[in-house]
């Protein structure tokens, strides 16, 4: 009630009026149900792409050359006769490898430096700051470019790539929930238990801060989503004839006058993806309370 | 209060509801109090009794959306709650100032002290240019600050917490305003600042024949500085008197209690301070009957179960106090 | 003041030299040989090693580093190893488009964002808020091509309103050069808006809480004064932190549409280096456009400095 005492704005009242947190936690709703089903459709055809009675997505059909969706393509064929939809499907999958194995990379790296830093504090701490900020004094896409032009186009290597310029985000994520959390009693009671540093932090500490972890990586997985793209589109990710959503769209673009389906159906899929993967983060993120302020 | 003379401002049970999530939360309740030029009304009650949302409720700068308002706040014999927005922002900074409890929160770090004063100025008096600055200048004089043309072109950061408040009257009298509305104005300031605060605004008060409502979770503060005394409990007013009167007569055993957890410069050295025992009561969902009941030592079967209402206790009908079962002096209670 | 600035500035001069040794690092230690890459795998080793003495490959680390130093220092930045043209020639001729159509889209960005986000935060939770809220967690989904491409189909292709490639500069003909820029300019801004937009309203929500602004409406001070007055400022200071960082992506964003608009700007000369393996030109542009971007986060903690006159002392 003292809360309330000198600012009887709403923020303070409705404060006041705040239900118990158990109260709060209503169903996810149709705003996750939704995108988790979508994300879920993508994975399991993406996955399975090799046993789907699909067309090739590499072999050209002169017999059916630029064709609108019909019966038979359901997404259409390209300017080269391919089907869309195989192409669709495949693509999907180096999206979801980039995706999903860039953050991974970031995520690991991250956590255990973002760690060390907000436990042991100091000059730990200053050091690994310090690294992140000279990562990040970078725009990022640079790095990749020139690391592109030197190496040639790769996959497994835009995962490391990206995967280490995702790192300092992490790292910071990681820092400030240890910090918070390396002020519980319970991890004071465990030092003071003669707990070694190590089991403090993979018995105490790594619980409480790897599902903040694993939600913001949500955020990192679709911002990665769209930066393979880029790449792509800019014929720097898988080289062709293999299809990313990047550079169906790109291979689409020369036609988008006469055959605007071509670019617009990858696109579609893309953003549809991207979407559904902020929309499940966001609800998570509202569940745990775990906010931007983290950073 | 007894005194002739038409009332500058006459509230009329005003209730405010803010609008949460569980449903109203009655802030104010049904208060009611009449204030004349010249005079001044301290309103005191514990943190969270609905003190500030009064203020800002006569003021009218609380959120239209995130709460209700009903009653009457007559100023000069106009309803305020029926004018227009433009209209009361006529009134708001020109006729009714207000200072705030903290001046570091209220004024704004990225403005200088010179454009915070300026700004009400042009506003209300349309100054501008040099007679604005030379108006804004002589203001910070009289409120005692030193070289006030240089602190025209600091940023509060650069001032004392003294200083601060003092700019924060500055900007309240700019414009000669008929009724200040002062909220705890010295409860964020060093104890040596509080009473040269306190006395700076009851000069301004006299000189201009102001009218005052000095809030307060002090009594100590209310006693010397006001002519009339509301004691305010979960939004609503329980006990209502000259502060004479109520000083030596208080009859509702929340004033009395209030009067003991407030500390005594004739009490020895170390002596415990008496706080209230328990938390005020939600006020989503007030108790049914008394709302100090739950709290109050002489409680019985109907404090828990009829609301007393505010009635005078003498023929004269100046002392009021809302209690089934009052107490005859502070010191009987003890 | 003066401190608060030496300490930036000395700041800054590091940051600089660690990203021109980066930029140069970069192309140095890296697997593969710019001989080889130049010649092609089957050159013999001879040739290598003379197009090696040639580009001073065959000397210390760093001599090589002081030299490009000092080259950089300069303005020299060596020729391309393709065309011969110094590389810092072509980056000065295709600056020009990439900082207008950077200016452009970020301008466009902050107009959008800063109006609607002091709106939404003045009406909060209204229908209004929440419509703007859905339609910039829609296009925060929305890769800048793929809004680059829909623009252009709909108002070049379709509507056929302004131009969909091409440039015009803009001392010849402003008006078109406009033109021309108008689409791409908007992709970014679509883009970049929801995140600004996002602190902005959130900090101003913030602020709007504060005792100083319910002094403002005590002084009797309109809304629109009240918002863009006394709260638009110690609001925007994440505002003005995130745009710094935006810069990046905005790099990002002009480098995808120049390449479909067909603008020559920095970014599609960077584009085409990279698939000639034009390392030169490439490390040219990497090192250039890398301190340009240090410079304006320096810019960015100056304009901070200006807001809040907390931070000077």
């Amino acid at each position: 009630m003292s809360a309330f005492a000198d600012d009887p704005g709403h923020e303070t009242a409705s404060a006041m009026a705040a239900p118990s947190p158990m109260q709060v936690r209503d169903r996810l709703g149709f705003r996750f149900w939704l995108p988790a089903v979508w994300i879920a459709i993508v994975v399991a055809l993406a996955t399975t792409a090799n046993l789907l009675p699909l067309p090739s997505p590499i072999e050209t059909d002169f017999a059916a050359l630029s064709n609108w969706p019909d019966r038979t393509h359901w997404f259409g064929t390209d300017q080269l006769g391919r089907d869309i939809l195989s192409r669709a499907i495949f693509g999907a999958r180096i999206s979801l490898t980039v995706g999903l194995l860039a953050p991974a990379l970031g995520l690991g790296i991250g956590m255990l430096l973002g760690m060390a830093a907000g436990y042991f504090r100091g000059r730990v701490e200053a050091v690994i700051a310090a690294a992140m900020d000279a990562v990040m004094a970078f725009p990022g896409i640079l790095v990749v470019l020139a690391v592109t032009a030197y190496v040639g186009a790769s996959v497994p290597l835009l995962v490391i790539v990206l995967g280490v310029l995702t790192v300092p985000t992490f790292m910071r994520v990681a820092r400030a929930n240890t910090l918070v959390f390396a002020q519980h009693d319970f991890v004071l009671a465990a030092r003071a238990m003669g707990a070694t540093h190590w089991r403090v932090l993979s018995l105490e500490i790594l619980p409480n801060v790897v599902i903040p972890m694993l939600i913001y990586a949500l955020l990192v997985i679709s911002r990665i989503i769209v930066v393979e793209g880029v790449l792509s589109f800019l014929g720097l990710s898988l080289p062709a004839p293999w299809p990313t959503w990047g550079n169906m769209i790109a291979d689409g673009q020369v036609d988008l006058a006469t055959l605007p389906y071509i670019p617009f159906i990858p696109a579609a899929l893309m953003f549809l993806t991207v979407l559904s993967i902020n929309l499940i983060g966001e609800r998570l993120r509202a569940r745990t309370d775990l906010r931007g302020s983290a950073l | 209060m007894t005194d002739a003379g038409p009332a500058l401002l006459e509230v009329n049970n005003l209730t405010t509801h803010f609008h949460t999530p569980r449903g109203p939360l009655r802030a104010v309740d049904g208060v009611s109090f009449s204030l004349r030029r010249g005079q001044t009304l301290g309103i005191v009650g514990e943190s969270g009794s609905g003190k500030s949302a009064l203020a800002r409720t006569i003021i009218g700068i609380l959120s239209k959306r995130r709460t209700t308002t009903t009653g009457r706040i007559a100023f000069e014999g106009r309803d305020l709650l029926t004018l227009s927005e433009p209209d009361m922002r006529d009134i708001r900074g020109r006729d009714i100032a207000m200072v705030f409890q903290d001046p570091t929160s209220s004024l704004n770090p990225v403005k200088r002290i010179g454009v915070q004063i300026t700004e009400v100025l042009a506003r209300h008096l349309g100054l501008r240019g040099c007679a604005a600055r030379s108006r804004a200048t002589e203001l910070l004089t009289s409120v005692g600050l030193s070289l006030p043309e240089e602190r025209l072109h600091q940023y509060p950061h650069q001032l004392s917490g003294g200083m601060r408040q003092r700019v924060a009257i500055a900007i309240a009298l700019a414009c000669d305003p008929k009724l200040l509305i002062a909220d705890e104005p010295t409860t964020s300031l060093d104890v040596t600042i509080q009473a040269q605060i306190l006395d700076l605004l009851h000069r301004r008060q006299k000189a201009h024949d102001m009218a005052m409502i000095l809030i307060s979770h002090d009594l100590g503060v209310v006693a010397g500085y006001t002519d009339a005394v509301a004691v305010m409990y979960a939004g609503q007013v329980v006990e209502q008197a000259s502060t004479r009167s109520l000083f030596r007569n208080c009859r509702m055993p929340y004033t009395a209690a209030l009067m003991r957890s407030a500390p005594n410069l004739s009490d020895p050295p170390h002596t415990r301070l008496r706080a209230i025992a328990g938390r005020p009561p939600d006020m989503v969902l007030p108790p049914p009957g008394c709302r100090f009941g739950p709290r109050c030592d002489h409680a019985t079967d109907i404090c828990r179960n009829e609301r007393p209402t505010l009635s005078a206790s003498d023929a004269v009908g100046a002392h009021l106090y809302a209690c089934w079962h009052p107490v005859a002096s502070p010191g009987a209670s003890a | 003041m003066m401190s608060y600035f030496l300490r930036k500035l000395l700041r800054l001069g590091v940051v600089l030299l660690v990203v021109a040794a980066a930029s140069f690092l970069l192309m140095t230690l890296l697997p593969g040989d710019v001989a080889l890459a130049l010649l092609g795998n089957d050159a013999t080793p001879e040739a290598v090693a003379q197009v090696r003495a040639e580009l001073g490959l065959d000397q210390p680390l760093l001599l090589r580093y002081l030299h490009w130093l000092g080259g950089f220092l300069r303005g020299d930045l060596g020729r391309s190893y393709i065309t011969q043209v110094p590389v810092m020639e072509s980056i000065l001729d295709r600056l020009p488009v990439t900082i207008e159509l950077m200016l452009l889209s970020q301008g466009l960005a902050l107009l959008i964002a800063v109006p609607a986000g002091v709106l939404c935060a003045y009406k909060a939770g209204s229908r209004i808020d929440q419509f703007a809220n859905a339609v910039a967690l829609l296009l925060l989904a929305a890769p800048v091509f793929i809004l680059a491409i829909l623009l252009m189909f709909l108002f070049a292709l379709k509507l056929r309103w302004l131009p969909s490639t091409g440039y015009v500069p803009f001392m010849t003909d402003p008006v078109r050069n406009l033109a021309h820029l108008a689409l791409p300019a908007l992709a970014i801004a679509l883009a970049e808006w929801p995140s600004l937009f996002a602190v902005l309203r959130a900090d101003m929500i913030r602020t709007l809480q504060q005792d100083y602004i319910a002094l403002a409406k005590a002084k009797g001070l309109g809304p629109a004064f009240i918002l863009f007055r006394h709260a638009l400022r110690p609001s925007s200071f994440t505002l003005v932190t995130i745009s710094g960082l935006q810069i990046a992506a905005t790099i990002a964003g002009a480098l995808v549409v120049e390449t479909i608009f067909g603008l020559p700007g920095i970014g599609r000369m960077l584009t085409g280096a990279v698939y000639n393996r034009d390392m030169m030109l490439v490390q040219g542009c990497v090192a250039v456009i890398s301190v340009g971007y240090v410079l304006i986060n320096f810019g960015v903690d100056l304009i901070y400095a200006l807001l809040d006159p907390r931070v000077r002392q």
